[in-house]
C-alpha cells in the first residue's frame, strides 16, 4: 500500500469520474422530465468519436467538445422523435439507440485508430494550484472537470429554484396534469432529451480526448450504463449523483493502483469492485424505499399521448 | 331559457359542435351564464359535459359554434389564454402533482407567479378569507382529498376569475366538507363570480344552483330552475327514461361468514394508509356498507380481504376458518370474491379480451380449467352470460377490456363476480362512473345476492348508495373502522361525524404509524 500516493489518487479520481458524471447529470434531467433514455451508452460513444474526429481535424480540443455535444444531441434527436412523436416504447428505443451508436461510432472511427488527439492543457489557477496537497488534488485539472462540477450545481439550482425547472419536474410527475394546465409536454421532454444527449456526448469526448486519450472501438465499455445506474441509485438527486460518480471513479483508480502495486487479490475481483461498491453504497443510502420512491418521477417511461 | 339574465351574459355559447370519430360529443350546444350565477350542467356519463367545459377552458377546439365572454368574441386556443380572460377550472380528476408541495402546485397553475415567499403569503390570506385552511409548504401527496381540492380552488381564486368551472367537485367530500365548499361558492357568487357547476348529485344542485342546463347525447335537452324542480324530474330528463328504484325483499340473516378481529396492517402503497385494529363481522344475507373519504384505507382493506396483502395470523376468518395465510385464489375457491375499485389494471387486464378477463377471476370457482388446460368454450359461455345479464354494451366478448367505456367495464367486472355465486363478496365503489340506470341495475344485483344468502361488503364514497342498499353502516377514517350501526335511520349528520368530517380542518393526515 505504501506505493500508492493519496495525492495522486485523489487527483486522478476527479478525472476518472468526469465522463460518467457528465453523462449521469444529463440523464438525470431527462428522467426528471419523465423520459427513460437507455441510449446513454450509444450517445456517449458517438460523442467520443465525434469529439475525437473534430479535435483531430481542427486541432482544437475545444471544438472537439462542441462537436461531441452536437454528435450526442443529434443521436438523441432520433430517440426524441421516435418516442415523443411516434410514441414508440422508450426502453426498446433506448436499447436500439445504444446498439446503433456503438456500430455507427465504429464506422466513423475506422480512420482514427492509433492517432493521438491534440492535448488539452490544465487551467492555470495561479496561486491555488500551488497550495500543497490541495493544489494538485483540486486545482490542477483541465477545464472540463470544472465544467462538469459547475453543471451539477447548475442542474441542482435549475431543478430546485427556477420556474422552468419546476415545470420540468411537473411534466415528469404527471404529464396529464401538466397538459391540462397547458404546458407543452412533448416540447419540454424533447429539449430535456437533447440536453441529455449533449451531456452524454461531452462525457464520451472526455474519455477519448483526455482520459485515455485515443480512439478505440467500444471504448466507453459500459460507462453509459453506470451513468444510468447512478441516476437511479442516486435517487434523482444531483449531489448524490456526484457522490456516486466520485465513488465509482475513486474505486476505479484505487483498484488500478492496487493492481499495479501487485496486491494478492484476483484481478477480476479488483476490476469488478467499482461497480459493486458504488451500487452497494447508493442502495444503502436509498434503503428507505418509500422516500426514494417519492423522489422518482412518477411518469418515468410512460408514453404521453394528448387525447385532445 | 327560463332564467333571464338582467344584463349582458357573462358567457354566451351558441351552436357549439365537436365530433370525435364515431361520436358527436357536443351537438349545437348553446346557453348563457349571467355574472354571479351558479349554473349547473347536468347529464349522464358520456353526455358531453366534459367536452363542453374543456372547450370553454381552451383544451378542446370545437368544430363549429361560437362563444362570447362579456359580449366579446371568445375562443381560447389554450388554457393560459382562458385563464387570462378570467376563466378558471377545478378538475374532476385533480390536476395536481403529488410529489410537489402546495405552493409549487399553485405556482404551476398561474401565468405569472410571484416569488415563493409572497405566494405563500397570498395563499394564506386567500385561504383564510374563504374559509379553506391550507398550509403552503405541505406535500400534496400527504393531503386528504378535500384538502387537495382546496389547493385547486385556491389556485383558481388567486387569479380573480370571472367564471369558475367545477367538474364534479363533491364526489369525494364528506357532507361537512361539502357544506364548507358550498359556503365558499356562495361567497364567490355574491362577489360576482359566476360558477359553472357540473354534477349528477341532484340534491346538491337543488340547494346550490340558480339555473341548470341538461345535456343528453351531446344535445341540450332542457333547462330548469333546480329549486323549483324535483330531483326525480331532473334525473328523468338526464336519462330520458323513467327510473327504477332498487327494491329488496326482507332477507334472513344467517351465520357469521366473514370476520376480522383486531386486524392491523401497514400499507404497501405509496401515500397509503395503514389499517388499525379493524373489527367487523358480516353475516350471511347481510350488506355492510363502508363509507369514508377516499384514501382512508379503502384500498388497503380490499387488498387484505382479497388476499393481495396478507393479514397477521388470527385476525381474519371466513366461515370460522383462519384465512390470513391464504392467497387470492384459495380464497376465491372458498367463495370469498372481491371486485376492486380500479377497473383497468386491477379488476381487469386492459389489453386482454373479456373472455380472458372472465377466465382470470372466474377459474377457481367456475372450474374453467380442466387437467391444467384452459376450457375456452366454457369460459366464452361465462363471458357471454355476464355480457347478457349485465347489459354490457360491447361488440362481442373478444374485444379488449380497454376498449370498453368505464361504465360498461364496471358492469362487466361486477357481473363477473356476482355470477360466480359467491359466499361473500367485497366490492369497492361498485357504481363509480356508471350512469344512473346501470347503477340501479348493479345495486339491484347486489341486493339480490344478499337475498340469496351472500354476505356483502360494499365500500363506497357515495353515501346515498350505501344508505340505499346497506343493512349496517361503518366508516373508515385514517385506517380505523367505526363500530357498524344499522343504516336505517342514520342521518347524514351522524354519518359525517362517523367519517370524521369535522377532524379534517387542519389536523395532520399522515398514514404511517
Amino acid at each position: 500500500m505504501g506505493a500508492i500516493s493519496i495525492e495522486l489518487l485523489l487527483a486522478s479520481l476527479m478525472v476518472a469520474s468526469t465522463p460518467i458524471l457528465l453523462a449521469a447529470i444529463g440523464e438525470l434531467v431527462v428522467e426528471k422530465s419523465g423520459v427513460l433514455n437507455l441510449g446513454v451508452e450509444g450517445m456517449m460513444i458517438t460523442g467520443a468519436i465525434c469529439g475525437f474526429a473534430v479535435a483531430v481535424e481542427t486541432g482544437s480540443p475545444f471544438l472537439g467538445f462542441v462537436g461531441a455535444a452536437l454528435g450526442g444531441a443529434t443521436l438523441s434527436v432520433i430517440f426524441a422523435v421516435l418516442t415523443q412523436y411516434l410514441l414508440s416504447n422508450q426502453v426498446a428505443t433506448g436499447l436500439a439507440l445504444t446498439l446503433f451508436g456503438l456500430g455507427f461510432s465504429a464506422l466513423i472511427g475506422q480512420g482514427y485508430v492509433g492517432i493521438k488527439p491534440p492535448a488539452i492543457g490544465s487551467v492555470n489557477l495561479g496561486i491555488l494550484s500551488d497550495i500543497p496537497f490541495v493544489g494538485p488534488v483540486l486545482f490542477s485539472h483541465d477545464v472540463t472537470v470544472y465544467v462538469a462540477l459547475a453543471l451539477v450545481a447548475a442542474v441542482w439550482a435549475f431543478l430546485k429554484f427556477s420556474r422552468a425547472g419546476l415545470i420540468l419536474r411537473a411534466v415528469g410527475e404527471s404529464h396529464e396534469a401538466a397538459h391540462a394546465l397547458g404546458y407543452k409536454v412533448v416540447r419540454i421532454r424533447f429539449l430535456a432529451i437533447l440536453f441529455g444527449g449533449a451531456c452524454a456526448g461531452l462525457g464520451g469526448a472526455y474519455l477519448s480526448l483526455v482520459r485515455v486519450p485515443q480512439w478505440t472501438e467500444g471504448m466507453t465499455a459500459g460507462a453509459g450504463w453506470i451513468a444510468l445506474a447512478l441516476v437511479v441509485f442516486g435517487a434523482w438527486k444531483p449531489w448524490r449523483v456526484l457522490l456516486g460518480a466520485y465513488l465509482f471513479g475513486g474505486v476505479t483508480v484505487l483498484q488500478l493502483n492496487l493492481q499495479a502495486a501487485g496486491l494478492k487479490v484476483p484481478v477480476e475481483l479488483l476490476s469488478m469492485s467499482p461497480y459493486l461498491i458504488t451500487i452497494l453504497v447508493l442502495v444503502i443510502m436509498s434503503a428507505d424505499r418509500r422516500r426514494a420512491a417519492l423522489n422518482a418521477p412518477a411518469a418515468l417511461g410512460r408514453v404521453f399521448h394528448a387525447s385532445t | 331559457m327560463s332564467f333571464e339574465p338582467a344584463q349582458t351574459p357573462l358567457l354566451l355559447l351558441e351552436g357549439l359542435t365537436k365530433a370525435y370519430p364515431g361520436v358527436v360529443a357536443n351537438d349545437q350546444v348553446g346557453f348563457s351564464i349571467a355574472p354571479g350565477e351558479i349554473h349547473a350542467l347536468l347529464g349522464e356519463n358520456g353526455a358531453g359535459k366534459s367536452t363542453l367545459v374543456k372547450t370553454i377552458y381552451g383544451l378542446v377546439k370545437p368544430d363549429a359554434g361560437r362563444m362570447e365572454l362579456h359580449g366579446e368574441a371568445y375562443m381560447p386556443a389554450k388554457p393560459s389564454e382562458a385563464r387570462r380572460r378570467g376563466v378558471a377550472m377545478v378538475f374532476q380528476h385533480f390536476s395536481l402533482f403529488e410529489a410537489l408541495d402546495v405552493a409549487e402546485n399553485i405556482a404551476l397553475g398561474m401565468e405569472d407567479p410571484p416569488p415563493r415567499r409572497d405566494l405563500s403569503e397570498r395563499i394564506r390570506s386567500v385561504s383564510e378569507e374563504y374559509g379553506l385552511p391550507l398550509d403552503p409548504s405541505r406535500r400534496v401527496g400527504d393531503l386528504s382529498v378535500g384538502e387537495r381540492q382546496r389547493v385547486e380552488i385556491i389556485r383558481c381564486l388567486l387569479q380573480n376569475p370571472k367564471l369558475l368551472i367545477m367538474d364534479e367537485p363533491t364526489s369525494v367530500l364528506t357532507p361537512q366538507e361539502v357544506d364548507m365548499l358550498f359556503t365558499t361558492l356562495r361567497t364567490l357568487s355574491a362577489e360576482g363570480t359566476a360558477i359553472l357547476y357540473i354534477s349528477h348529485k341532484l340534491d346538491e344542485i337543488r340547494s346550490l344552483c340558480d339555473a341548470a342546463t341538461v345535456l343528453r347525447h351531446g344535445k341540450v335537452v332542457g333547462d330548469c330552475i333546480p329549486r323549483e324542480t324535483s330531483a326525480r324530474a331532473m334525473a328523468e330528463l338526464m336519462v330520458g327514461a323513467t327510473l327504477q328504484t332498487p327494491a329488496r325483499a326482507a332477507g334472513t340473516r344467517g351465520e357469521v361468514l366473514l370476520e376480522a378481529r383486531g386486524l392491523s396492517l401497514p400499507s404497501e402503497r405509496q401515500f397509503g394508509t395503514a389499517l388499525k385494529s379493524i373489527q367487523m363481522q358480516v353475516r350471511s344475507g347481510e350488506i355492510l356498507g363502508i363509507g369514508g373519504v377516499a384514501g382512508n384505507g379503502q384500498d388497503e382493506l380490499l387488498d387484505v380481504l382479497s388476499g393481495e396483502s396478507r393479514a397477521p395470523a388470527g385476525t381474519l376468518f371466513f366461515e370460522g376458518q383462519d384465512i390470513a395465510a391464504l392467497g387470492p385464489r384459495q380464497r376465491r375457491a372458498m367463495g370469498l370474491l372481491t371486485a376492486p375499485e380500479e377497473r383497468l389494471g386491477h379488476a381487469a387486464a386492459p389489453d386482454m379480451s373479456l373472455v380472458e378477463n372472465a377466465m382470470l377471476t372466474g377459474d377457481p370457482r367456475m372450474s374453467l380449467v380442466r387437467n391444467g388446460m384452459l376450457d375456452w368454450p366454457k369460459t366464452r359461455e361465462f363471458a357471454k352470460k355476464i355480457i347478457a345479464d349485465f347489459d354490457v354494451r360491447t361488440p362481442g366478448s373478444h374485444v379488449a377490456a380497454r376498449a370498453l367505456s368505464g361504465g360498461n367495464l364496471q358492469k362487466f367486472v361486477i357481473g363477473r363476480e356476482v355470477l360466480q355465486n359467491p359466499r361473500a363478496l367485497v366490492v369497492n365503489q361498485p357504481t363509480w362512473g356508471v350512469d344512473a340506470a346501470a347503477a340501479a341495475a348493479i345495486r339491484q344485483a347486489l341486493l339480490d345476492l344478499a337475498e340469496q344468502g351472500t354476505a356483502l361488503i360494499v365500500i363506497s364514497q357515495d353515501l346515498e348508495e350505501i344508505l340505499e342498499i346497506a343493512d349496517n353502516f361503518a366508516a373508515l377514517n385514517e385506517g380505523r373502522l367505526t363500530e357498524p350501526r344499522p343504516a336505517a335511520g342514520l342521518s347524514l349528520e351522524e354519518i359525517g361525524l362517523m367519517m370524521g368530517g369535522a377532524h379534517d380542518m387542519d389536523t395532520a393526515h399522515h398514514a404511517e404509524a
